[in-house]
């Protein structure tokens, strides 16, 4: 049993805002969680949910609109450069495609050098040496420093911006669908690899993607989102077994599965029907209820509120009884 | 017994590029039958949407060359076929559904166009009248249930969502009442609830019009839950068929094993790394069986010999010297 007690990111009514000559997406609209070092958070949503929107912000990438993050009980709710160099140093990303975040003309020696200089992690002679442990930590051979990132594989190359990611040795990474480009098979490589990793170097992660039946396997809570909201957060083996949500067991029974002791773990059938809808336009009352099988009339007009359906266990939706 | 009406037989299919030729499709067997809704699936870059392009005659040549090999369709092999009745099989034969419909439709055409193209296409013989094309075109968009079908007539691509623009492709293809789809990864850019309703839409369409179906793709799941007959296909060949529900109570090769082990999984057993190595180099590609450098249990014949199809009770093939009498 691993105890969860430090925490390591708070964000507390965290809101992101665009403003578009079509009108403001409201792309994250109040989203709030913690998360314990260790831990792995996953945020799981559908393309234009915001769950990439909401990493981004912890990273700085854009200043949140409202809204606090805190890291270590010290707020960082501004942009990159204008948080202290050491405080970046402990929050570190992975993106999705690999393909994009490598640099394709520098070698990966160049590319991994770089957070070892910036942050003064190395000296000039122990920086191949530090380079070398890099990769070994990742499992690709030494002499793939002077490769190119074209020249190796999509799973390697996802390896690669692992290992630079954790070059600074941060406290935080923040994984945004690291494996959804890839093939099961390097997909399963990257996974075990990941949580080697958290296990060594007391990890905390945040885990961005839209495959459920991934984070039953990784995570330790899973979270919900839908049009910039969290709409049920739990444990993953409670979140699993007793879904609360309509859109959580929407998403859940629309999962292809290959046995039928998997099967068991789908609610009864319920007919995925509508999409998304466009974030500039909101739809009032309850955002899910264009698609929800269980609307009634409140869903329209009032938005519900997060209610503590059992411990741990939040659902943002009228059909649960207020606690 | 229905009739036969797909076989690909030893087809060899390779790419000219810069410092040699990539022997991508080494020795493809498939054969499907009238009303058939069989599943390819297999790893990036296995040779899936080659053999799916082979079979439509549109593979870029070059850099693409057909070594050898045959492609019956209802019995005649199209790669002996002239260009006229190339034509004739693509316009009313066979149809395809490719990956990504964004880049499947054309942004500087309207809904409308591209719908009553496709229509005329394939009619070309018989001189449908536009306001018949209109009529079809409609009703084609109805079929795939799509909401206020004369406004999206006169919409450009980019003014629908991803699904909706799915299922324009997918009313495009079954506009031309073909005998023969091909639906090359339909669902894969979508998300899982709004792919729930593509797939099950398509499942109802092609069972009203009868129509055979190869779904292609790199998912087990939707294999599972969506086709009859399975291939399973590695590094440019078939590696094992079977019934669906055969192949996935009692899968053999060694490589549909792997697979099936690395798929994260509900009950939540762990991801377990299923098979090993990356996919082989088709510049050089290995001799023999071409997964035994990743093959857990590989003799010395793999290395040497390649492995022909073994029958394992019914219909259930493996190309895997480990089921060797």
């Amino acid at each position: 049993m691993i105890f969860l007690t430090e925490e390591i990111v708070t964000v507390k009514d965290l809101k992101k805002y665009f403003i578009t000559k079509q009108g403001t997406v409201k792309a994250v609209d109040g989203v709030s969680f913690s998360l314990m070092k260790r831990e792995t958070l996953g945020l799981v949503g559908e393309s234009g949910s915001g769950k990439s929107t909401v990493a981004y912000v912890i990273m700085g990438i854009y200043p949140p609109t409202a809204g606090r993050i805190l890291f270590r009980g010290k707020d960082i709710s501004r942009e990159a450069g204008r948080r202290p160099t050491a405080m970046k140093k402990e929050i570190q990303i992975v993106f999705q495609d690999p393909g994009s975040s490598l640099n394709p003309r520098k070698t990966i020696k160049q590319i991994l050098e770089l957070p070892l200089k910036v942050h003064h992690i190395s000296t000039n002679e122990g920086r191949t040496e530090q380079v070398l442990a890099l990769l070994e930590m990742v499992a690709l051979p030494g002499d793939y420093m002077y490769k190119y990132p074209l020249a190796i594989g999509g799973g390697e190359r996802q390896m690669v911006a692992i290992a630079r990611a954790l070059a600074t040795n941060p406290s935080f990474v923040v994984l945004d669908e690291p494996t959804s480009a890839l093939d099961v098979s390097v997909q399963a490589k990257i996974i075990n690899l990941l949580i080697q990793l958290q296990q060594e170097f007391n990890l905390t992660y945040l885990f961005i993607t839209h495959d459920l039946s991934l984070m039953r396997n990784v995570a330790s809570r899973v979270a919900i989102m839908y049009l910039g909201k969290i709409c049920e957060v739990a444990p993953t083996v409670e979140f699993f077994q007793n879904p609360l949500h309509p859109y959580t067991k929407m998403l859940l029974s629309s999962i292809p599965v290959i046995s039928k002791e998997e099967e068991k773990f789908k609610p009864k059938k319920i007919v995925s029907r509508g999409e998304i809808p466009s974030p500039v336009n909101v739809p009032p009352g309850c955002s899910f209820h264009l698609r929800c099988p269980e609307k009634r009339e409140i869903c329209s007009q009032v938005d519900p509120t997060m209610v503590e359906a059992h411990e741990g266990h939040l659902v943002r939706c009228h059909m649960l009884p207020e606690a | 017994m229905a009739a036969r009406l797909l076989e690909i037989r030893d087809l060899h299919v390779g790419f000219d590029v810069y410092g040699g030729t990539l022997k991508v499709l080494n020795g493809v067997n498939l054969t499907m039958e009238e009303g058939e809704k069989v599943g390819l699936v297999g790893e990036t870059g296995c040779g899936k949407t080659t053999t799916a392009k082979s079979t439509l005659s549109i593979l870029p040549m070059p850099p693409a060359r057909i070594f050898k090999g045959e492609i019956f369709f209802n019995g005649e092999d199209i790669l002996k076929m002239g260009q006229r009745e190339i034509r004739m099989v693509q316009a009313q034969g066979i149809s395809m559904i490719f990956q990504d419909p964004t880049a499947a439709l054309n942004p500087v055409f309207t809904i409308g166009e591209q719908l009553m193209d496709a229509i005329k296409y394939s009619s070309f013989r018989d001189r449908v009248s536009k306001k018949e094309r209109r009529e079809r075109a409609l009703q084609a968009l109805r079929d795939v249930a799509l909401p206020d079908t004369e406004r999206i007539l006169e919409n450009y691509p980019i003014q629908l969502s991803g699904g909706m623009r799915q299922r324009i492709c997918i009313a495009m293809a079954l506009a031309t009442e073909s005998q023969l789809l091909i639906a090359d990864e339909p669902t894969t850019s979508l998300d899982v609830t709004i792919q729930d309703q593509v797939l099950r839409l398509l499942g109802a369409l092609v069972k009203e019009k009868e129509t055979s179906t190869i779904l292609i793709t790199h998912s087990l799941g939707i294999v599972r839950e969506w086709t009859e007959r399975v291939y399973v296909m590695y590094a440019g060949a078939m590696v094992e068929t079977a019934s669906t529900e055969e192949l996935f109570s009692r899968p053999l090769h060694p490589y549909t094993k792997g697979l099936m082990k690395a798929v994260p999984k509900l009950t939540g057993e762990g991801i377990a790394e299923g098979v090993s190595g990356r996919i082989p180099d088709y510049l050089r590609p290995p001799t023999g069986c071409r997964f035994h450098p990743r093959c857990p249990h590989r003799m010395s014949t793999c290395e040497a010999e390649r492995p022909p199809f073994f029958t394992e009770g019914g219909d259930h093939q493996v190309a895997c010297f480990l089921y060797k009498g």
